[in-house]
């Protein structure tokens, strides 16, 4: 059922597994305000200075708040708005440069899910029109081909093609519309799949069913996923490698165990800690944080959690801490894990006798 | 004289005329709540639980019938005449949204409108209702509330709007409230600090609380009690603990399994198959048989009636026991 046959997917993996499939190299994108500040325009820091890479066939976690700039790092990956800064190298290629992928290339093998699966269809479409049109236009595929090509991926995400392929998005349920997104999304034949909470509007029954799918799909065809999630409890499931985002920059990334048992920075232990125990003799007796989420319009100096962090000191508004590498490829941005940082609880309590 | 509970349900109904279907939305709903308790109601979209609040507030639009008993407080939601509503509204029973932004007057300011309403309800002066405002703002943690007093809706952050309706809503000292996925739309660091908030504005005011969600773990932070509602129906309802521990209903288990927490990571997880039953069509027996692992013939000629299963804890399937016997 698995179709291999229309293009070998292992022809286009340049670099070899070792190679990842992206790297991101300080990505950045500000936004004008409408307002000014201090006799300035203000700037909406939405993304600033983002650096991750992505290896081949695994999963990337991204979580954050609202504001923190997760979605927007997910359209200026797929270029759909143009990044200010930074660099996107998609399996050793540049994207943008002279020698390097073009935008259409790039889309061509990166594709998005979007969270609201219904405004993400055009509602005077069929199903199956809907699903074969990328590859109609994108890649010059006949007619039939194009339609047999959408009838067997509506098989692949589980929606029966004689009964569906006629069928128009709002005669389909969420689940069942989140389903033909996917489908949408691969009939490029992409190898990276951003979800940017595509699960997220979706029933707990169906959110299960959808993310049973979508590794089925990622071991069938090789593809490698940015998840982009408000839900804990799904990026841990989903999850290789996590990165926690607030107010634009990335404050901790490490592999998903390293996060969920070991979290050093105090926003991503705010986090955990701020989701329901689900145990009646166990809940929460005060919550992590105060007050909401401060706007990304001109975000607080040096480290932008310090209005919120309980260990905060006079370093943290001087200066932004690096996101520095501590141990087992897990990075933390967080003054208190550099020695000598100037942060009182820099030293930890190994370094307490020096 | 004994005092009458809280919230009494008894066999409620609720049926829409829809282009010539009728959707059966609540199907025979029946509870009690005393004063000073939290029922969460948890389920899946379609299932009734916002018609159900609804109901309670007799906040449903013209084509729908309302069938069986609703008191509040001893007096009769479900007969009660339009100009009587309007007085236990508000002052006997009260209401907060998913959406403060849609429930709040766009036009006014947080402090006129709690003024507003506490004048409206308690026939005091614009003076003293602009005082009770701002002991309300401060009730509910509002920072700097004085000044937020003067701010329109729109200038408030989604934490703040969220405080501001709970203060609206308790303004004329309710004994009943109801809310509605009050915490779905917050970020994870905002709700928990919303839940708390209520779990504490409860039990200091003695509020009795029905809490609709279908976030499992935000009912079981603020609930007592828990019902799990399917097709319009309560398949379970029991202590919170009895119903995390138990999951005595199909249906329970599968939710809770569905919902990830403590699932190992990179597994399959366990799915309900199919989707929930059409509800202008309902099947004659159990609604949840079709999809049913364990369901027997039987399941889909008769509707199955709450079997106990233990100390206040009730399951809508003749299978409950032999459930309950084999050991997890």
């Amino acid at each position: 059922m698995i179709d291999r046959a229309v293009s070998d997917r292992s022809d286009r993996d340049r670099g070899g597994p070792a190679q990842p499939l992206l790297l991101v190299r300080d990505l950045k994108k500000h936004f004008p305000g409408k307002g000014r500040w201090l006799g300035r325009r203000e700037v909406v820091q939405a993304v600033d200075g983002v650096s991750f890479s992505l290896a081949k066939g695994t999963t990337l976690g991204v979580v954050g708040e609202s504001g923190c700039g997760k979605s927007t790092t997910a359209r200026l990956l797929l270029q759909l708005i143009k990044p200010d800064a930074g660099e996107v190298i998609f399996d050793g290629e540049a994207v943008g440069a002279p020698q390097g992928l073009t935008i259409r290339e790039l889309r061509l093998q990166m594709q998005m899910v979007f969270q609201d699966s219904y405004s993400s269809l055009n509602p005077r479409a069929t199903i199956a029109d809907i699903i074969a049109f990328g590859p109609r236009t994108a890649k010059h595929l006949r007619r039939h081909h194009a339609r047999e090509r959408a009838e067997r991926l509506l098989e692949q995400v589980g929606l029966r093609p004689s009964f569906f392929a006629r069928r128009y998005p709002h005669e389909l349920s969420g689940g069942q519309r989140q389903r033909v997104n996917i489908a949408r999304a691969l009939a490029l034949e992409p190898r990276l799949l951003i979800l940017d909470e595509a699960v997220s509007a979706l029933d707990k029954s169906v959110e299960a069913q959808i993310l049973n799918l979508l590794a089925d799909l990622r071991r069938d065809l090789d593809l490698t996923y940015i998840f982009i999630s408000h839900d804990l409890n799904v990026v841990r499931h989903v999850s290789d490698r996590v990165v926690v985002m607030y107010l634009g920059r990335i404050v901790e990334a490490g592999s998903v165990g390293e996060i969920f048992r070991r979290a050093r920075h105090p926003y991503t232990q705010a986090l955990l800690r701020a989701m329901p125990s689900m145990d009646p003799d166990r809940r929460t007796a005060a919550p992590p944080l105060v007050g909401d989420p401060p706007n990304p319009i001109n975000p607080p100096s040096g480290c932008r959690f310090r209005t919120r962090c309980a260990f905060a000191e006079e370093v943290c508004a001087r200066v932004s801490p690096r996101l520095d590498p501590i141990d087992n490829q897990h990075e933390v941005a967080c003054h208190m894990m550099v020695p000598g940082s100037g942060n009182s609880r820099s030293d930890g309590p190994a370094n307490a006798d020096d | 004289m004994i005092e009458p509970p809280a919230v009494e349900v008894t066999d409620l109904t609720v049926r829409f005329r829809l282009r010539g279907r009728t959707v059966h939305a609540v199907n025979g709903i029946s509870f009690r709540l005393a004063r000073g308790e939290v029922l969460g109601i948890i389920g899946e979209s379609g299932s009734g639980k916002s018609v159900t609040l609804r109901a309670l507030m007799r906040l449903l639009p013209a084509n729908c019938e309302i069938g069986g008993q609703i008191s509040v407080g001893g007096e009769d939601m479900n007969g009660a005449s339009p100009e009587h509503l309007e007085d236990l509204r508000g002052g006997r029973i009260a209401m907060i949204f998913q959406e403060p932004i849609s429930a709040l007057d766009p036009v006014f300011t947080i402090g006129e409108q709690i003024a507003e309403t506490v004048v409206r309800h308690e026939r005091v002066s614009r003076r003293e209702g602009r005082r009770r405002a701002l002991e309300l703002l401060e009730r509910v943690q509002i920072p700097s509330a004085r000044r937020r007093l003067d701010y329109y809706p729109h200038e408030m952050s989604g934490g703040m709007r969220q405080r501001a309706m709970i203060a609206l809503a308790l303004c004329c000292n309710p004994s009943v409230l109801l809310a509605d996925e009050p915490t779905t739309a917050l970020d994870v660091t905002v709700q928990i600090q919303i839940l708390l908030l209520l779990r504490e504005l409860q039990r200091e005011l003695g509020m009795a609380v029905v809490f609709v969600t279908h976030d499992v773990g935000a009912a079981v932070e603020v609930s007592d009690r828990l019902a799990v509602m399917y097709a319009g129906r309560f398949v379970e309802t029991g202590s919170v603990r009895a119903v995390m521990r138990k999951r005595a209903h199909p249906y329970t288990e599968g939710l809770l399994a569905a919902n990830l927490h403590g699932a190992e990571p990179g597994t399959r997880l366990m799915t309900i198959p199919g989707a929930p039953p059409d509800l202008a069509a309902l099947p004659a027996g159990c609604s949840f048989a079709p999809r049913c692992s364990s369901a027997l013939p039987t399941c889909s000629e008769h509707m199955p009636t709450l079997e106990p299963c233990g100390e206040g804890h009730v399951a809508r399937c003749i299978r409950v026991k032999e459930r309950l016997a084999v050991p997890a």
